[in-house]
């Protein structure tokens, strides 16, 4: 059964703890706009792999292929 | 159950790693990339003018899970520069668009005014599974 797009959505967001994910795509192509505070101070790599990790062993399979862009939550303004 | 001692292929593969400065491994060869992904990795290091070796890891599946097993990434293409990962084709295309790819590859960015002819790739891409 392929993935849904509603599918991913959740799962990242289960698993992210406070993210929101941005999620499109045709059932087996699939773009994730990821933001949370978690990948704060993070390099890029350790933050794709948070990702990574939701989807385990499916990703390249079940899911072929998951195109990632993270983003950090703006900073809460200080006054 | 993998014996983590007396892995040919990850060895082949780790030496390949720390032998190339710049080193990505692809679907396909840079001439004829076999995915999308690849392909757009292939022609942002080209457009940079980078000199890097190629793998296509396609020939023999041992040397993707190996790969992947090496580098904790699950996707394929993945580039390394001086022996680390620095991602697959949205971070190196991230990477490219705010200019830090070029840093990292030491390279100049290509808006500069006299920027010498890019240099031919390097010849033949890697074989690992010839290795064996």
């Amino acid at each position: 059964m392929s993935a849904t797009t509603d599918e991913i959505k959740q799962r990242i967001e289960a698993g992210i703890p406070g993210s929101e994910a941005s999620v499109t795509g045709d059932g087996h192509h699939f773009n994730a706009i990821v933001t949370s505070p978690a990948f704060a101070g993070l390099p890029r790599i350790a933050q794709h792999r948070l990702v990574h990790e939701v989807f385990g062993a499916e990703l390249g399979d079940r899911i072929h292929a998951l195109s990632i862009q993270t983003r950090t939550p703006p900073t809460q303004e200080v006054s | 159950m993998t014996d983590q001692t007396g892995n040919p292929m990850r060895e082949a593969i780790q030496e390949a790693i720390s032998e190339n400065p710049v080193i990505l491994f692809m679907k396909g060869n840079p001439d004829a990339p076999a995915c999308g992904f690849s392909a757009r990795t292939v022609a942002i290091l080209q457009s940079l003018g980078a000199r890097f070796a190629a793998v296509d890891i396609l020939p023999d599946p041992r040397i993707r899970q190996e790969l992947s097993a090496l580098s904790n990434w699950p996707t394929i293409p993945q580039l390394f520069v001086n022996g680390e990962l620095v991602g697959g084709c949205d971070i190196v295309s991230e990477m490219y668009q705010s200019g830090e790819l070029a840093q990292t590859l030491g390279l100049e960015n290509p808006e500069g005014p006299d920027e010498p002819e890019a240099e031919p790739v390097d010849g033949a891409p890697l074989t690992i599974e010839n290795r064996l």
